[in-house]
């Protein structure tokens, strides 16, 4: 197996804006600094050919910004993102089709202007996937692959309920023939019974067209179900990679551990006594991390070593990596 | 077991140009001091509308068109404002999904429950701190009473969501609304927070409607469940009856469309089709046009079937020989 997706050392900073006064201030000698956001940290990652990696963590963990960065959307402060041996940006600018993207949100991914077959087309047509005569033919061909009826082109984003629109989101990504689709978040903002008509449709279209996937999620059962391996990440860095059931089964990292007990399960014994097994405290500010590793206060296991060293992402068995000092004794429970 | 409400053949209709939407369309319930009670369904099947209409705040083009809720044994509806303006926030109130929406964000936290604790009681300066000062360090918020200076803006989601809670325990009241109130918190804020108001509810002896689409999360908080699906309740029983043995084939579908419900990478059996439109529901079962269990006897709606503490609406329902095991 080699590797099609391949980023080194991936860092995501960044800077905000000085509001006019401040940047007067600073012309005029104050030290006025902007407080810049570390992102993402020191990521590197591969993905195989036809392989679905999940991409995990809670909200500001940086598992959206990562998703960007190897979508060519967001240029990394520094490291390279290489698909297929070739780089996806130049000079900030994505260089390549082959990756392309589903959003969470299809009301706000999809122009509320455009006819929802000229949205599917525009890509293909700019990069002479198909013709403007021909381009009608192509959106229909689309349309019926994801199941949506292709008389429905013409239409209008409003006139779509939102599991039809995350629909026309896929097709529109996959008009491209893309070889590696980045989705981030696709079903999050979808009733349960359309959630598992489109977890079936991309099950489905990942199996015929032999796409690479990277599927960002929160929603832990999701990514279970759908990744071949999973990247737990917390505050900009990966904690835990892995084979999805290994890590599901055997969490290595005590965050990990954390975060799976801490998903309601489906209670269906009336005198079982339910206890929320919960992680102390909330995600600290990415303005200002805690020192040594990031997890430590809030972690059960925290010791001294924890609090000034910085575990690096190491090889604890063949195919899994964490950071934790603790991650052997974390891993056999 | 005490009632603390009642609410008998509720219907909610929304009179919009397009035609008469039954959001709420006869709902009866009961629910007993202390008693945790799960309200599922998935958009539009009217448990929201269900949640405002328990407190009046169902606005035009909308109205409770018939129906009774008895709070503590009095009548809300055809209530006038002025009067159920007097039990809101008192007697039952209610926590929303978006706490950024819901507070103030020009007012400071302790300024706004003052706001909240001064619509029914007159209490001085300095009770009146403690008493918020006490209700944010027991709903977890660290250093209650220096965070009462604070505006929204300076908590994090989990914590606003805390005040929000905060604010609708003020009074103590008999029956708490809480509408998704954990759906936009990430998964370790949600357990802390379900684990907290379950203590609550516990300790203050406060009822609560819990509505949420999330079958886990009910199943580990409420002891009695209601399945919504377009305005009506087309199951309920006991939570984990409910969940195990499902009646009606949109239960079983929810159920079973969940990814752990599969074995990974297989496809998820699914419930096809959408949620039907209210404007246009089909005449007799409003699920058939969905459900592979569909017959002739489908096409007229069906009544509640109830039995040993149960209910179910469906003319072909599932039994305990057919669905899962128990």
């Amino acid at each position: 197996m080699t590797d099609f997706l391949t980023l080194a050392g991936i860092e995501k900073t960044f800077r905000p804006q000085l509001a006019l006064g401040e940047r007067i201030a600073a012309r005029l000698g104050a030290a006025v600094e902007a407080r810049p956001v570390q992102a993402v940290s020191d990521v590197g990652l591969s993905v195989t050919r036809g392989e679905t990696l999940g991409l995990v963590g809670e909200s500001g963990c940086g598992k959206s910004t990562l998703g960007r960065v190897m979508a060519g959307i967001l240029p990394p402060s520094a490291g390279e993102v290489l698909l297929d041996g070739m780089p996806v940006m130049r000079k900030g600018a994505k260089i390549t089709t082959r990756v392309q993207t589903v959003f969470q949100d299809p009301f706000a991914s999809l122009d509320p202007r455009m006819k929802v077959g000229d949205a599917v087309a525009e890509g293909p047509i700019a990069h002479g996937l198909t013709t403007r005569a021909g381009a009608g033919a192509y959106v229909a061909g689309w349309f019926a692959r994801v199941g949506l009826d292709p008389d429905w082109a013409g239409r209008h984003p409003h006139q779509f309920s939102g599991g039809q629109r995350q629909r026309i989101a896929i097709a529109r990504a996959l008009a491209m023939q893309p070889d590696l689709l980045i989705c981030d978040e696709p079903v999050a903002s979808l009733d349960v019974s359309i959630q598992a008509q489109i977890i079936n449709l991309f099950l489905e279209l990942r199996r015929d067209l032999g796409l690479t996937c990277v599927f960002i999620s929160h929603d832990l059962s999701v990514v279970r179900h759908v990744s071949d391996r999973v990247a737990v990440m917390y505050l900009g860095r990966i904690v835990e990679l892995g084979r999805t059931g290994e890590v599901f089964d055997r969490p290595a990292h005590p965050y990990t551990r954390a975060l799976l007990a801490s998903v309601p399960k489906l209670v269906l014994d009336a005198e079982e006594l339910v206890t929320f097994e919960t992680i102390d405290g909330e995600v600290p500010s990415p303005l200002s991390p805690p020192s040594g590793c990031h997890f430590h206060p809030r972690c059960p296991l925290a010791a001294d070593r924890c609090r000034t060293e910085r575990p690096a992402l190491r090889a604890i068995a063949p195919g899994r990596e964490a950071a934790c000092h603790f991650a052997e004794s974390v891993a056999q429970g | 077991m005490t009632e603390v409400l009642r609410v008998d053949d509720l219907r909610t209709h929304f009179h919009t140009r397009a035609g008469v939407v039954k959001a709420v369309d006869g709902l009866s319930f009961s629910l007993a001091k202390g008693e945790i009670l799960g309200l599922v369904g998935e958009s539009g099947s009217g448990k929201t509308v269900t949640g405002f209409s328990l407190l009046g705040l169902v606005d035009a083009p909308g109205r409770i068109v018939s129906g009774s809720i008895r709070l503590n044994g009095e009548e809300l509806v055809g209530m006038s404002e002025r009067e159920l303006r007097r039990r809101r926030g008192r007697d039952i109130s209610m926590i929303f999904q978006d706490p950024i929406a819901t507070l103030n964000p020009m007012l400071s936290i302790g300024v706004q429950m003052r706001l909240a604790l001064d619509a029914h009681e007159r209490l001085g300066r300095k009770a009146a701190e403690a008493r918020c000062a006490e209700l944010l360090t027991r709903v977890g918020i660290p250093s209650a009473r220096a965070r009462l200076n604070a505006y929204p803006h300076e908590f994090s989601g989990g914590m606003r969501q805390r005040v929000a809670i905060a604010i609708a325990l003020l009074h103590g009241p008999s029956v708490i609304v809480a509408d998704e109130p954990t759906t936009a918190l990430d998964v370790s804020i949600q357990a802390q927070i379900l684990w907290q108001m379950r203590d609550l509810a516990r300790e203050t002896g406060a009822a609560m409607i819990w509505i949420s689409h999330d079958l886990a999360v009910v199943s580990s908080l409420a002891s009695r469940l209601l399945v919504m699906y377009a305005g009506r309740v087309v199951e309920e029983g006991p939570t984990a009856q409910v969940l195990r043995d499902p009646r009606h084939p949109y239960s079983a579908g929810l159920l079973a469309s969940l990814p752990a419900a599969s074995r990974p990478g297989m496809p998820l059996a699914q419930v096809p089709g959408t949620t039907p439109s209210l404007l246009s529901l089909p005449p007799g079962c409003p699920f058939a046009p969905r459900c592979a269990r569909v017959a002739e006897v489908c096409a007229t709606a069906p009544e509640m079937t109830r039995a040993e503490g149960r209910g179910w609406r469906c003319a072909r329902p599932l039994s305990r020989e057919i669905g899962a095991p128990a």
